[in-house]
Parts: structure tokens; sequence; C-alpha cells
């Protein structure tokens, strides 16, 4: 009885889990499972430039479609990743890219959270000895 | 006494930093092309309405001209129409169409419903070509020059106002005002 309900749960599930599968709308085919791997990850990371916070995997704009059959056909011609991802940046810039490039224009953007992780450790080793060298430098001020 | 003052420095670097992104962010849906200043791609799409001639990017250079990308689904494009003709009809500069995603019948109506303005229209059924000048939406126009290599690029739809302070001064010959 548990089982026939269990095998009923898996399908539901099973089904819910091949959504993704669809929703890129046309049918690629891939016979190489390693190919259609490379193009998961890449159309993932690839923004679509029509509703600019999807990726191109998850769009169903025109344009989203038309780059991905583009992608599909440069893959199935023996493309690299970074030929492809180059092909899409002459014509639509860096911001195709959901992870920009190192660049002088790109440099506060990929410095900041080290400068910042490192300004707060500074501050916390200053106010930590600050407190070691005058343990009771708090009650001397509330006094 | 200074340290006292560093939670406020702090504070006015983070405003000016959010000042900045704030005016970054007024113009961040609006993507740079990377194609300015680069000749316009090679191409040979059908005239729309005789898929018998075909227009390649060698037949446009020549003299400066302006592609329009337009399609018959587009409602910002019957907005910015008037002034497309307007642009075209002054004698300025040339207009040339490129259809985009459009089925050939609803063009040719739409061309006749509200007018032609194009010195030539060439049909990309596909969008492939669009792909290479990095078009994403319609309406986008593209001024060239002369020998091909692109000067402009608009997102959205033309205004008189970008016709004449960003499109006409850019193919003025040099000494009349050209920045």
């Amino acid at each position: 009885m548990i089982s026939s309900q269990l095998k009923i749960f898996m399908a539901v599930v099973t089904v819910v889990l091949m959504v993704p599968a669809f929703a890129a709308g046309e049918p690629l085919i891939f016979t190489d499972p390693e190919k259609e791997a490379r193009y998961q990850q890449l159309t993932v990371e690839l923004r679509c430039l029509v509703c600019q916070n999807q990726n191109l995997a998850d769009s169903d704009a025109p344009l989203a479609q038309d780059l991905r059959r583009e992608i599909y056909d440069m893959m199935q011609a023996g493309r690299t990743d970074d030929e492809i991802k180059q092909f899409l940046i002459d014509r639509y810039g860096d911001f195709v890219l959901y992870k920009p490039p190192v660049k002088s224009n790109t440099l506060v953007l990929w410095l900041m959270p080290a400068v910042l992780l490192f300004g707060g450790a500074l501050v916390v080793i200053i106010v930590v000895r600050k407190r070691g060298l005058n343990p009771g430098g708090q009650e001397e001020e509330s006094s | 006494m200074i340290g006292r003052l560093v939670p406020i420095i702090l504070f006015v670097l983070l405003g000016l930093l959010l000042a900045v992104g704030l005016k970054i962010a007024d113009h961040k849906t609006e993507i740079p092309s990377p194609l300015i200043g680069k000749k316009i791609p090679e191409f040979s799409l059908p005239a729309l309405g005789q898929a018998d001639v075909s227009i390649t990017n060698e037949d446009l250079i020549g003299q400066p001209f302006l592609i329009n990308v337009w399609a018959s689904w587009c409602p910002t494009c019957r907005i910015e129409h008037p002034y497309v003709e307007e642009l075209a009809a002054s004698g300025r500069l040339r207009v040339i169409g490129l259809n985009y995603r459009d089925e050939e019948e609803d063009a040719l109506a739409w061309l006749e419903y509200f007018g032609d303005p194009y010195a030539l229209n060439m049909a990309d059924v596909s969008g492939r070509t669009a792909i290479d000048f990095g078009v994403y939406a319609a309406p986008e126009s593209f001024l060239v020059d002369a020998d091909g290599y692109i000067l402009f690029k608009q997102i959205g739809m033309l205004t008189p106002e970008i016709i004449e302070k960003e499109i006409l001064p850019r193919i003025q010959p040099a000494g009349s005002g050209q920045p």
C-alpha cells in the first residue's frame, strides 16, 4: 500500500523535475550528453538581453530562442565555449555574461569584497587590541 | 575626536558611492553596443516583398545611412514612424529598413498603412542578421558612415531630439559644428 503511494509520489516528483527540461521551448537534440551538459551550462551563464535578469536558458523571449539556436549550431560546428562567448560579447558586450571579466572598469567590482573583508578584519583587530590593552576601557567611559 | 569623525566620513563615502551607482543605474538597461566604431557585419538578405532580390552590406556603403530595425508587431515602431518618415522626407539621411522577425504580408500591409519611408527594406525573417548587429529588441537604429562604420546606435525609439542632436550632427562634414 505504502509502496503504491510512494510510486505516485515518485511519478509526480519526476514530472515536476522534468519541467525545466521543456522550459527551453524548442527541441534542440543532442546526441552527445557531454555537449548537452556544456549547452546547459553555457545558457545558464549567459544573460537574456531582453529580460535582463533572466538567463538564456530560462527565457522565452524570441531573441533568447534565436541565441540558443545559434549557440546550439555553433556547438554542433565544434566551436569551444570561449569562442561562443566571444561571439556573443562581440555583438552584445560583456553584459551578456553574468560573470563580468576582470577589466579596468570592473576592477572595483572584483576587488571590493576583498577590500571590505580586509578592512573589516582590520577594524576587528584594532578593537580587540584596544580592549586587550585596556580591559576597563568601557567602564571608564561610562563613569 | 578624530575617531568620532570616522563614521561620518564613511557615511559620506557610502552616500557618494550610492549616488554614483544610481546615476549609472539610470542607464543600466541600455547596453552600450560593442559594434560602435566597427564596420557593419556582412550579410545578404532578401529585399522585403522581393525574395529574388538580395541586398548585401556592400550594397549599402557609399554614403551615410541609418539602419532602422522595425517590425509590424512592434508598437513602439509605430510611435517613431512619423519621425522616421520626416527624416527620410527631409533628404538629409538615407533610411534603410531592417524588417526584424516579421511576416512579409504583415510588414507590407504595415508599410502601406503607415507609409514607407525606407530607401530599401531588408527582410530578416530568422533574426540571424540582427544577431550580428547585436539587436535585442525593435526598434533600434544604427547610424553608419559612408565607409560602412557604425557611428551611433539608438536603442528604442527615435525622437526628433535624438535625430537632431545625436544623429544628424555626426554625419555633417567637418567644420560645421561637429563635436
